[in-house]
């Protein structure tokens, strides 16, 4: 089994809610992320799922060590990201980097595709080779061409500005790259040649991936493991497998029946969820899911679940990914035949 | 014509990658190009800065050179100045040439407008810069100081403080002006790099470990500045009039020194009866005013297409 190379340990970020201007009073906190654990192994890519405002870019952005945890840790091949100094910090953003969303606005529009790719060697001293050349040689990597190096990114279409944004991802050489939906501002024929795009670089350069996403057709096409995600937590962890045939979280079942199919002749989605997200500031005692969920009892308003292995989950459980679930009747159901 | 198109098609074959690929600037610059506001304000300009710069190309006459005084008060032979004679504007209550002084009074206005501007935009670009960078108690501190100054009124601050220290010239007059200048360009300076300064691509930069220093000079500030720079202009036209008023309350610039605002003061009493006194400098002022304010608006428009 492949090692691990980002473990992240009981993650939680709460943002405080204030009120007042000049004296101001903490009124509540925003549960973004709340304890949330996985592990990242070598060359595979962990797929992050939910809907919006589950936290996952909160989660993205923790990884990055952007914003400080309220309390968990997040191991890179072993050291605490929130204990490094400044330097120790800078030299692990050489092997961590970020793909972000929106290829609009995630690329200065003031400088050329050279400088914007060009920028980590800025940061972190040139390459061997020089820069002009490695710039040159990433466009061509990602599928621009070279010649470009001098327009802006206004002059490139959608698709173009992600290849660039992954470009300047690529330029240090990272071994992990967190891809905050890379492909969800992009038009349905664009993001497979993104995604394909990832994959194959993945194959190249043995990279390893967290690719977040809320579109669970868009991870499955490119993940080995999948971690569904409701309100701050992981409802659901497992292989490709378990989670597309085999799922046992309510959560996952009724997001998998929302999957679009291509038959006409299929009717819609078999669960259709009622109501709204909870609010994040005050989530729903006990499982978060159970004010929507068609399974809920009164042990779900009183005791968390927690994520692991469901005696409900039948298929799929080899040793090497265990399949955990955070529902306390977690069966098995085939959503799609 | 053809050589542009030339150019343009090298660039397009790709045969030689150059930087004729358009920038935001140089959409702008097309943009700008093709007004006419534009143009006029350029000309105007041009024409002023030209007065400023050389005026021995346009009289032979130093400031205040061979004033007689009793030639005082001579009416322009003609409304045309080329068909004028010797005085094409004609003299003023010294005996002055008054051509002569309207192209020697330029120079103070002009080197006032742009010095104070450039005092108040460094001190907005550098105060704004930190206060909206590092926001929290130096923010708090530099926006509570801009408050205090935006209590003082202007004009008056002005005239008591150039009260206090009369032996001025344009220097100290920029200066203490400039000091009382920034609030307004520091808040909008601010305002710009807030809303710059949580943008995804600033987010990337200190992604890939940059700097505090590097990600305000590369990507906040390019980013930030526009509406700044676009405000600095217009700008420029305001202290123009600042300084004249100043001049014409007798609390700017002095007596040997030339401006149009002193050349207003001086006619303050007898413009009734010599109403050309009044309306040359008045002309001048006004056109030069009015040039860097149409400036202004000419390139903010070119730089924002949605302020249209």
């Amino acid at each position: 089994m492949a090692e691990e190379i980002l473990q992240v340990q009981g993650l939680t970020k709460h943002f405080p809610l204030t009120q007042g201007v000049l004296f101001q009073r903490q009124v509540g906190q925003v549960k973004a992320v709340d304890g949330v654990s996985f592990e990242l192994r070598k060359g595979e890519t962990l797929g992050l799922v939910g809907e919006s405002g589950c936290g996952k870019s909160t989660l993205a952005k923790l990884l990055m060590g952007m914003e400080r945890p309220t309390s968990g840790t997040v191991r890179f091949e072993g050291r605490d990201v929130f204990g490094l100094s400044r330097g120790e910090l800078r030299r692990l953003r050489r092997r961590m980097q970020m793909v972000m969303q929106d290829p609009y606005t995630s690329l200065n529009p003031r400088m050329t595709v050279g400088d914007i790719v060009g920028e980590p060697f800025a940061v972190h001293g040139d390459p061997e080779g020089g820069r002009r050349t490695r710039v040159r040689e990433l466009l061509e990597i990602v599928g621009l061409d070279p010649e470009h190096v001098n327009r802006y990114p206004h002059q490139f279409s959608g698709g173009q500005r992600q290849r660039i944004g992954i470009a300047r991802a690529l330029a240090l050489r990272p071994d992990v790259i967190i891809c905050d939906e890379p492909v969800s501002a992009l038009d349905v024929s664009v993001q497979a040649q993104v995604m394909n795009l990832l994959a194959d670089l993945q194959r190249e350069f043995g990279l390893s991936y967290v690719f977040i996403a809320h579109d669970l057709a868009v991870v499955r096409h490119i993940s080995d493991r999948v971690a569904v995600m409701y309100l701050g937590k992981i409802v659901e962890v497992g292989d490709e497998e378990q989670i597309y045939d085999h799922p046992t979280h309510p959560y996952t079942q009724a997001l998998l029946s929302a999957v679009p199919v291509p038959d006409p002749a299929r009717k819609g989605a078999e669960i259709v969820l009622e109501g709204d997200v909870p609010s994040p500031a005050n989530p729903p005692s006990g499982c978060r899911f159970r004010t929507r969920c068609w399974k809920a009892e009164d042990i779900c308003a009183t005791d968390e679940p927690a994520l692991e292995p469901r005696p409900g989950a039948t298929a799929g459980d080899d040793a090497g990914s265990p399949h955990l679930s955070a529902c306390h009747f977690a069966t098995e159901k085939i959503v799609r035949g | 014509m053809s050589e542009t198109t030339e150019v343009a098609a090298t660039a397009q074959t790709g045969a030689v990658v150059s930087g004729a690929s358009a920038s935001l600037w140089s959409d702008a610059w097309r943009e700008l190009c093709r007004r006419v506001t534009f143009w006029v304000a350029v000309v105007i300009l041009f024409f002023m800065g030209l007065l400023a710069a050389l005026p021995s190309l346009f009289t032979n006459l130093g400031p205040n050179g061979h004033c007689d005084v009793r030639q005082a008060k001579q009416r322009p032979a003609s409304w045309n100045p080329f068909a004028a004679g010797e005085h094409p504007f004609g003299t003023d209550s010294h005996g002055c040439d008054y051509w002569a002084q309207m192209v020697h009074g330029t120079r103070a206005p002009i080197v006032v407008g742009f010095l104070v501007t450039g005092i108040a935009l460094t001190l907005a670009i550098v105060l704004g810069s930190l206060s909206g960078y590092y926001g929290r108690l130096l923010d708090a501190f530099l926006s509570r100081v801009t408050d205090i100054f935006f209590g003082l009124p202007l004009l008056l601050g002005a005239v008591v403080i150039l009260t206090a220290f009369p032996s001025h010239g344009m220097f100290t007059e920029s200066f203490v002006l400039g000091l009382l200048w920034w609030p307004t360009m520091t808040r909008l300076m601010r305002g710009q790099v807030l809303s710059v300064r949580d943008a995804d691509y600033v987010q990337a930069a200190r992604m890939l470990g940059a700097r505090d220093l590097r990600i305000m000079v590369r990507h906040i500030l390019p980013n930030a500045i526009a509406p700044v720079f676009v405000y600095a202009m217009l700008n420029v036209g305001v202290v123009i009039g600042y300084e004249a008023t100043l001049d014409y309350l007798g609390v700017g610039l002095q007596y040997p020194t030339v401006s149009w605002g002193l050349q207003l003061s001086q006619a303050q009493e007898i413009f009734t009866d010599y109403p050309y006194l009044l309306v040359y400098p008045g002309v001048f002022l006004t056109a030069t005013v009015l040039s860097f304010l149409l400036l202004g608006d000419a390139v903010r428009d070119a730089l924002d297409p949605r302020l249209r």
